[in-house]
């Protein structure tokens, strides 16, 4: 029983506060506001996944077996981020203008896999003289690792009805 | 106001489309993507007569399961009553208009009208008694406050149309050779194919027959999708190429099809090595399953060449590195709705599906490495038509002269689309 408590601890001790993921998260959303993705894609854990349900999805819908926008492996997320800059990524070049708001920071459980913590955004699009919003929510697993936060998981929840009239999610939300 | 026969008139001044076969040249009036009375004519002569596409049998898979979907600008309900039959009602309640059922999906033996609550079993039949004499005795003797059925419904290997002309064709008969298409698809598994979650239901600000061209246009793929190809060229550890050898099918009646080998993974059956060794061994069975039902020659065509078809209308099935379906309406000229549903093999394993789903998200959708380029391309050609004025013509006239077979990247099967779409927009229906 000891021992349980012991390799517990560390953990628990390694868990990030909730002003430290607000922080965290504000800084992330600010690198992708300044289009700094390589740096983005540097938060990330090896084998992290990145993921976008469908609009109006449930927290816990399954890449498996529904159908998302996006379900990034790390590896496939590396090649999303170098699809970002390239002049062959038409739907972002020239680069749209995004802004992306983030807030209600909060921990909702906290486990062997990490913190689990969730936000609320409101990304503005601009692109061709036409504005596009989107709403939602994230759900991250973070963790400390050599003492930075890293993301274990990132799943990107659109609190929308569908994906009109915005059409397309060709940036990081 | 224009009274519709001013507007034909109108419309009809000048051509539509130039056909010149003797010399290969082929263009269409950029104002079919542009006037408000094209897309007036279009709802009257296209999705007011043609079948279209409603949905998969695997999305009603219970008796009195229902779903409700816009087809043709119309809000329906296609659901199945107590024994199991597949229909399909106008969902505006025969009172004063309002949807009667607001889900997008559920299990109902009766709908109930939320405004004035009238009420109606599965069969669409009026169920309310009004007892205080409020209506006629004989009311509804002529059917008036029965939910209104959509004119035809029929199904061919488990894909579901309508058509709002009680005139109209035979279902088979207008799917014509399209329905070898449509067998290719649904002999992919030993138990069927099934719709996998929901619809992507998005938009694009562009007319929707930039969509219908699009999606079978074997021309664009190099320059429109480098990004997606030098993504594949990791994935199977080779320089990526775009197929060699490609067919082009005229399925008649404004259908058509291409077909060829391309780079990447196919679920059914065709592997690459970024799915690993065990894949390879799931994938080679899959494939001894197909040849085992359907011949060698066959379960050939079906695991390693894909195709992309458009049945005419709107109905678009790529059968390519997933399986997508997809119908698109227009709003307005430069405005439609697009529903993308994936669809598998039912029963394939859970890892099956995973790779399948990953290889639908590395191509397809809002957020692929390919159709938000695509819905780029598609707004950036109808922002181009505001000068067609000056720039009157598409032209869409590659490969019309080619001896021995049509290319995929020649612009058949456009113009296969285009001569339906000029033949049906024309006087002479
Ligand atoms: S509109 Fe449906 S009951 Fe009145
Ligand atoms: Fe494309």
């Amino acid at each position: 029983m000891s021992i349980a408590i012991e390799t517990r601890a560390p953990v628990e001790a390694a868990l990030p506060s909730r002003a430290e993921c607000e922080e965290f998260l504000i800084e992330e959303a600010a690198l992708l506001n300044e289009g700094r993705f390589t740096k983005w894609y540097d938060l990330f854990l090896e084998g992290a996944t990145y993921e976008v349900p469908q609009a109006g999805s449930p927290d816990e819908a399954d890449s498996a077996e529904d159908l998302f926008y996006i379900a990034d492996s790390y590896s496939r997320l590396g090649h999303r981020v170098a699809r970002m800059t390239k002049k062959g990524h038409h739907s972002e070049w020239p680069a749209s203008v995004c802004s992306r708001l983030i807030g209600n920071v909060r921990i909702v459980a906290k486990d062997d896999d990490g913190a689990h913590v969730e936000s609320r955004f409101i990304t503005h699009r601009s692109k061709n003289d036409v504005m596009d919003v989107f709403v939602g929510h994230h759900r991250y697993v973070l963790r400390v690792v050599d003492g930075n936060i890293r993301i274990a998981e990132k799943r990107s929840i659109l609190d929308m009805n569908s994906l009109r009239p915005q059409g397309r999610v060709s940036i990081i939300v | 106001m224009a009274t519709s026969l001013e507007l034909r008139s109108k419309a009809e001044q000048r051509p539509w489309i130039i056909d010149d076969r003797q010399r290969g040249i082929f263009r269409v009036a950029r104002r079919a993507f542009v006037e408000d009375e094209i897309l007036l004519m279009e709802r009257d002569r296209l999705f007011s007569r043609c079948w279209l596409y409603i949905g998969h049998e695997s999305e009603l898979p219970k008796p009195n399961d229902f779903l409700t979907r816009n087809v043709g600008g119309r809000e329906l309900i296609f659901n199945r009553d107590r024994k199991g039959v597949f229909q399909a009602f106008l969902n505006t309640c025969p009172h004063r208009g309002a949807l009667v059922a607001r889900e997008r999906k559920g299990n109902a033996i009766a709908f109930r009208c939320f405004y004035h609550g009238w009420a109606f079993n599965n069969n669409g039949q009026f169920a309310v008694r009004d007892a205080d004499g409020a209506y006629p005795d004989d009311f509804n003797s002529d059917g008036c406050a029965n939910l209104p059925k959509v004119p035809k419904l029929a199904g061919y290997r488990g894909f579901y149309f309508v058509n709002f002309d009680a005139g109209a064709v035979s279902l088979e008969d207008y799917l014509a050779d399209s329905r070898q298409i449509l067998d290719l698809i649904a002999d992919q598994g030993p138990d069927g194919m099934e719709i996998i979650g929901q619809e992507q239901r998005y938009s694009i600000r562009a007319n929707w027959k930039l969509l219908l061209e699009n999606s079978f246009d074997g021309y664009h793929a190099g320059d429109t999708h480098s990004t997606y190809f030098e993504y594949l060229s990791d994935q199977i550890e080779m320089q990526a190429t775009l197929p060699t050898e490609t067919r082009v099918w005229d399925l008649k009646n404004g259908h058509a099809s291409i077909e060829g080998e391309a780079p990447w993974g196919r679920p059914v059956a065709r592997w690459i090595p970024a799915w690993g060794a065990q894949a390879k061994t799931e994938v080679e069975a899959i494939k001894q399953e197909l040849i085992g039902r359907l011949g060698e020659e066959r379960a050939q065509r079906i695991a390693i060449l894909g195709r992309n078809t458009a049945i005419f209308p709107n109905l678009v099935i790529n059968d390519i590195m997933a399986i997508t379906l997809r119908t698109f309406y227009p709003l307005e000229p430069d405005r439609m709705n697009v529903c993308g549903w994936a669809l598998g093999v039912k029963g394939e394993t859970r890892d099956m599906r995973k790779r399948r789903l990953d290889n639908f998200l590395e191509f397809l959708g809002p957020g692929g490495f390919a159709t938000p380029d695509d819905v780029e391309a598609l707004e950036a050609a109808q922002r181009g038509y505001g000068a067609l004025q000056e720039a009157e013509w598409n032209d869409i006239s590659r490969g019309m002269l080619r001896k021995g077979g049509f290319h995929a990247t020649d612009e058949e099967q456009m113009r296969c689309f285009w001569r339906e779409w000029a033949r049906r927009m024309g006087a002479d229906q």
